[in-house]
C-alpha cells in the first residue's frame, strides 16, 4: 500500500509549470486547451479552499444511488440511446460491480429477460426489442450476461433462449472479405467491429479457424505514423480505436505483431502534464472516458512486452502516472449528485460513470492474482474492484465465462452466410 | 406612445404553440395500421420515459416493419423517426430499403442527407448513409466541398475526416489536398488530424522515399516546429517520417534539432533527441561514438522522468533501462526503484485463463 498522506500532485507549487505553453501562437486547439486549464485550475482551488487536508473521496452512496436508479428509469434525455440499451445495461452493471454492489436477484433475472428481447433472431443483439442485431449492443449484451453470470443467471439464459450457436451465424454475416467485420448488416466498418467480435466470440467459445481470417492484418494496418490506431487505416490514431484494436490482437493472439514500442511512446504520451487525464487524439482535450481507453492499453502492452521477452518492465507499475489519474478522475470527474462525467462542465451519464471507473480501477491495480499491487489515492474506501483490462469486466466473470462456455463444443455455422455486400 | 414589444419566441416553441404535434395514430392516412408498442416485458430495465411523439413515431415504426411495408408513407416515417432518434441504426437501413423499392430521388436524398449532418456531424449513421447514397449515384463531386464545410465548423471532426479519406480513395481525388492540408495548418499548426492527413497524402501520391519529398517534408516541418515548438503534433510528424528513413543518418538532421536548444527547447525537443540517439544505437551508426551516445540518451530520459516530462516518468525510467540493457556494458538491469521480484517470479495475466 502506497502511503495515502502524500500530497497531492496536482497541490505541489511547480504544478503550473505544466500548464500548456502556446509560444505565443494562439490557435483554436491552444485556447481549448487554456480554457480546460483554467476551469481545472478553479476545481483545484475550490478543493483546497474546502478541504484543509485533500483526502480525495469516491462518493459512492451517490453514485449507488445514480446507477440504481439508472438501471430501472432514465428520463427522455435518453432517447438518443434508444438504440443503445444493452450498453445502458452493461454500463451500469460494469459501474456497480466495479464498486463492489450487488446486484439483486431480481434485476439481475429482469436484466437477463430483457437482453433476450433484444436478441435478433437471426443471431446477435439489437439495440433494443425488435431492433437489427449490431456488434455494439452485441458486445455490451454478453458482456452484461457474463457480469450477472452467477449459475442462477446461466439458468435464466438458457430458459430464455439466449443462442450462442446463432452468435456465430451473425459474426460470419458482417465479416468481410479483407478481414473486417461491419457493424451491422448494410453498415460501417471501423476496428471496433474486430474487438467486439473477438471478445463476445472468445468469451462464448465461438471461434472457429475460419471466423478471424485476415482480422489480425486488417486491425495492424489500422497503426500509423504515430503509433497508434486509427478507426480504419489511414485515420489519425485515436484512443477508443487504440483501445479496440490492441484488445482484439491480445484475444487472437497477435499483439505481439504490433509495433509495440511505437505504441507504447503514443499512448504514454496522451496523458496531460496538467490534468493528469488522457486525451484521445494528440492536441485534444482530456476526457475521463479515456482513463480506461487509453490507461486500459498499458496493461495490455506491458503482458505483450513482457511475452516478447522484455526483462526491464516494472514489477510494480504499469507505465502511465497512476497517481495523477485518481486525481484527476475523483477531483474533476464526480458529479456530487452521483456519476462520472467528461472534465469539469459537462452533464454525468452512464457511459462516462461507466469508463471512468474503469480508469481509476486500472489506476489502482497492477498485476494479476498472484503479483498484485495495489495504489489507492485517498482513503482505502476508494478501493474499486479490479476489471479485465481486455474485457473491461471484472476478471473473476471473465474466468466463469469462459468455463462456463469451454464446457460447450464450439459450434459449425448453421445458419446462411449473406454476403454483408448484398445488403444495403 | 409606445409601441408594445413582442417578447420573443424561439422557432421550437413557436412550432408547438401553432401546430401541435399530430400523433401518426390518429392520422386517418393511417388508420390501417396497428402501432405496435415495444416489448420491454413485464419488469422492464432501462426503460426510457419516452415522449408521447417518441412513442407514437417508432410504434408506428415497429408495424411497418413487421409488415414489411414499403411505401411512400413508411418513407415519410422514417424521417420522423430519425430526426427522433439519428443513432437508430435499423431505421436507417429500412430508409435504405425503400430509397431502392420505391426508387427515390437521389439527388433529393443527398439535400436531405446535407441537412441532418449539419445539424449532427458526431453521428455514425448519418456518415454512413451519405457514403451508401454517394456511391449508388457514383457521384463524389459535392463532397470534398462538403467534408471541408463541416470541417471550416470542427476542424477534427473523425467522422468527416474519414468520410473524407474514403472519397480519396475511392474516387482518386488527390488533386490539391496537400495544398488544402496546408491551409487548415496554417490556421491551426496544432491540428493533429491535419497532419494525419498530410501523410495519408503523401504515402498515396508521392512517398516518402523520394529524397526530395522527404527533404521538403522536414524542412517544411522544422519550420513548423520554430514557429511553435511546444506544438507536439509537428515533433510526431518529425519523427513517424523519418522512422524508416532513420533519424540518426538524416544528414544535418541532429545539428538543427541541438541549434533549436536554446530558443526552442520544450520536452518533445529532447525526446526527440532521445529516439535519434536510440536510432543511432539501433543502427550502430559508425558517426556515432556509441558510448557517449548511450549516456546522453541516459542523460536526456533522466532529465526528463525527473524535471522536463514527469507525467511520464514510468515511461522514460523503463526507457533508460531497455537502453542500458541493450546497448551497456556489464551487470544486466533490474527495475531499480522496485522490490526484488517474488520467488515465483509472475508478471501480469491480462490473457483469458485456460479451463
Amino acid at each position: 500500500m502506497e502511503e495515502a498522506s502524500s500530497p497531492l500532485r496536482c497541490f505541489r507549487e511547480s504544478h503550473s509549470f505544466e500548464l500548456f505553453s502556446d509560444d505565443g501562437v494562439q490557435t483554436v486547439t491552444s485556447k481549448e486547451q487554456r480554457k480546460v486549464e483554467c476551469s481545472i485550475q478553479e476545481v483545484y482551488s475550490v478543493y483546497q479552499q474546502i478541504h484543509t487536508s485533500p483526502q480525495p473521496t469516491l462518493l459512492r452512496e451517490q453514485h449507488y444511488h445514480y446507477l440504481k436508479k439508472g438501471l430501472r428509469h432514465l428520463s427522455d434525455a435518453y432517447e438518443c440511446l434508444d438504440a443503445s440499451r444493452p450498453w445502458l445495461c452493461y454500463w451500469i452493471l460494469h459501474s456497480l460491480e466495479l464498486l463492489e454492489e450487488p446486484v439483486p436477484a431480481a434485476v439481475a433475472s429482469d436484466v437477463c429477460q430483457f437482453l433476450a428481447r433484444c436478441q435478433s433472431p437471426t443471431g446477435g443483439f439489437g439495440g433494443g426489442p425488435s431492433q437489427h442485431a449490431h456488434l455494439a449492443p452485441t458486445y455490451a449484451a454478453v458482456n452484461a450476461l457474463c457480469i450477472l453470470g452467477t449459475e442462477e443467471a446461466y439458468k435464466v439464459i438458457n430458459r430464455f433462449h439466449i443462442c450462442f450457436e446463432k452468435l456465430l451465424d451473425f459474426l460470419y454475416s458482417v465479416k468481410q472479405p479483407d478481414g473486417s467485420f461491419v457493424m451491422h448488416v448494410g453498415g460501417e466498418v471501423d476496428v471496433r467491429s474486430a474487438y467486439c467480435a473477438a471478445s463476445v466470440a472468445s468469451l462464448t467459445n465461438i471461434i472457429t479457424p475460419t471466423l478471424f481470417d485476415g482480422t489480425h492484418n486488417w486491425i495492424l494496418s489500422c497503426q500509423n505514423w504515430e503509433g497508434g490506431l486509427g478507426g480504419v487505416p489511414g485515420l489519425e490514431a485515436h484512443g477508443g480505436y487504440t483501445f479496440c484494436g490492441t484488445a482484439a490482437l491480445v484475444i487472437l493472439g497477435k499483439d505481439h505483431m504490433l509495433d509495440l514500442k511505437a505504441l507504447l511512446r503514443w499512448v504514454t504520451s496522451r496523458q496531460m502534464r496538467f490534468e493528469g487525464g488522457f486525451q484521445g487524439r494528440c492536441n485534444k482535450l482530456v476526457d475521463g472516458c479515456y482513463s480506461f481507453w487509453q490507461a486500459g492499453v498499458l496493461p495490455l502492452l506491458h503482458r505483450a512486452l513482457f511475452k516478447e521477452g522484455d526483462s526491464t518492465l516494472s514489477m510494480s507499475s504499469w507505465m502511465f502516472e497512476r497517481k495523477a489519474l485518481q486525481e484527476y478522475i475523483l477531483l474533476c470527474c464526480q458529479n456530487p449528485g452521483g456519476g462520472l462525467l467528461d472534465k469539469p462542465g459537462k452533464s454525468r451519464d452512464f457511459y462516462h460513470t461507466c469508463y471512468c471507473l474503469s480508469g481509476l480501477s486500472i489506476a489502482q491495480h497492477f498485476g494479476n492474482k498472484d503479483l498484485h499491487n495495489e495504489l489507492i489515492l485517498g482513503r482505502d474506501e476508494n478501493r474499486l474492484a479490479p476489471t479485465h483490462p481486455v474485457y473491461n469486466i471484472c476478471p473473476e466473470k471473465v474466468a466463469r465465462a469462459i468455463e462456463h462456455f469451454h464446457r460447450l463444443p464450439v459450434p459449425v455455422q448453421t445458419g446462411p452466410t449473406l454476403s454483408a455486400m448484398d445488403q444495403s | 406612445m409606445h409601441s408594445k414589444r413582442l417578447k420573443k419566441i424561439e422557432p421550437k416553441q413557436f412550432y408547438n404553440l401553432m401546430c401541435l404535434f399530430f400523433y401518426f395514430r390518429d392520422r386517418k392516412e393511417w388508420a390501417d395500421l396497428e402501432p405496435v408498442p415495444q416489448d420491454d416485458g413485464p419488469n422492464p430495465v432501462v426503460k426510457i420515459a419516452y415522449s408521447e411523439k417518441f412513442t407514437d413515431v417508432f410504434d408506428m415504426f415497429r408495424a411497418l416493419l413487421k409488415n414489411d411495408e414499403k411505401s411512400e408513407r413508411a418513407f415519410a416515417l422514417t424521417a420522423e423517426a430519425i430526426e427522433l432518434n439519428a443513432a437508430n441504426y435499423t431505421v436507417w437501413h429500412y430508409r435504405r430499403v425503400l430509397l431502392q423499392a420505391l426508387d427515390k430521388d437521389l439527388r433529393e436524398e443527398m439535400k436531405y442527407i446535407t441537412a441532418i449532418i449539419e445539424d449532427q456531424p458526431k453521428n455514425y449513421q448519418v456518415w454512413h448513409h451519405r457514403r451508401m447514397v454517394v456511391e449508388w449515384l457514383n457521384d463524389p463531386s459535392e463532397e470534398l466541398q462538403f467534408v471541408a464545410e463541416i470541417l471550416s465548423q470542427d476542424a477534427k471532426n473523425y467522422h468527416a475526416w474519414q468520410h473524407r479519406q474514403w472519397v480519396m480513395q475511392e474516387y482518386k481525388l488527390w488533386d490539391g489536398e496537400l495544398e488544402y492540408v496546408e491551409e487548415l495548418l496554417e490556421e491551426d499548426v496544432r491540428n493533429n488530424s491535419a497532419w494525419n492527413q498530410r501523410h495519408f497524402v503523401i504515402s498515396h501520391t508521392s512517398g516518402y522515399s523520394d529524397s526530395a519529398i522527404l527533404e521538403r517534408e522536414v524542412q517544411y516541418t522544422l519550420k513548423q516546429i520554430k514557429k511553435a515548438p511546444h506544438n507536439e503534433s509537428a515533433w510526431n510528424y518529425l519523427n513517424g517520417i523519418l522512422q524508416d528513413g532513420g533519424l540518426s543518418s538524416y544528414p544535418g538532421l541532429l545539428e538543427q534539432v541541438t541549434e533549436l536548444q536554446d530558443t526552442c527547447s520544450s520536452p518533445y525537443l529532447t525526446a526527440f533527441l532521445v529516439d535519434l540517439y536510440e536510432d543511432a544505437l539501433e543502427t550502430n551508426s559508425s558517426s556515432y561514438d556509441q558510448q557517449e551516445t548511450l549516456n546522453k540518451a541516459l542523460e536526456l530520459c533522466k532529465l526528463l522522468a525527473e524535471e522536463k516530462d514527469t507525467i511520464r516518468r514510468e515511461y522514460w525510467n523503463y526507457v533508460s533501462r531497455s537502453l542500458q540493457n541493450t546497448y551497456g556494458s556489464g551487470d544486466p538491469v533490474a527495475s531499480s526503484s522496485d522490490p526484488p521480484p517474488p520467488s515465483s517470479s509472475q508478471q501480469p495475466d491480462t490473457e483469458p485463463s485456460d479451463p
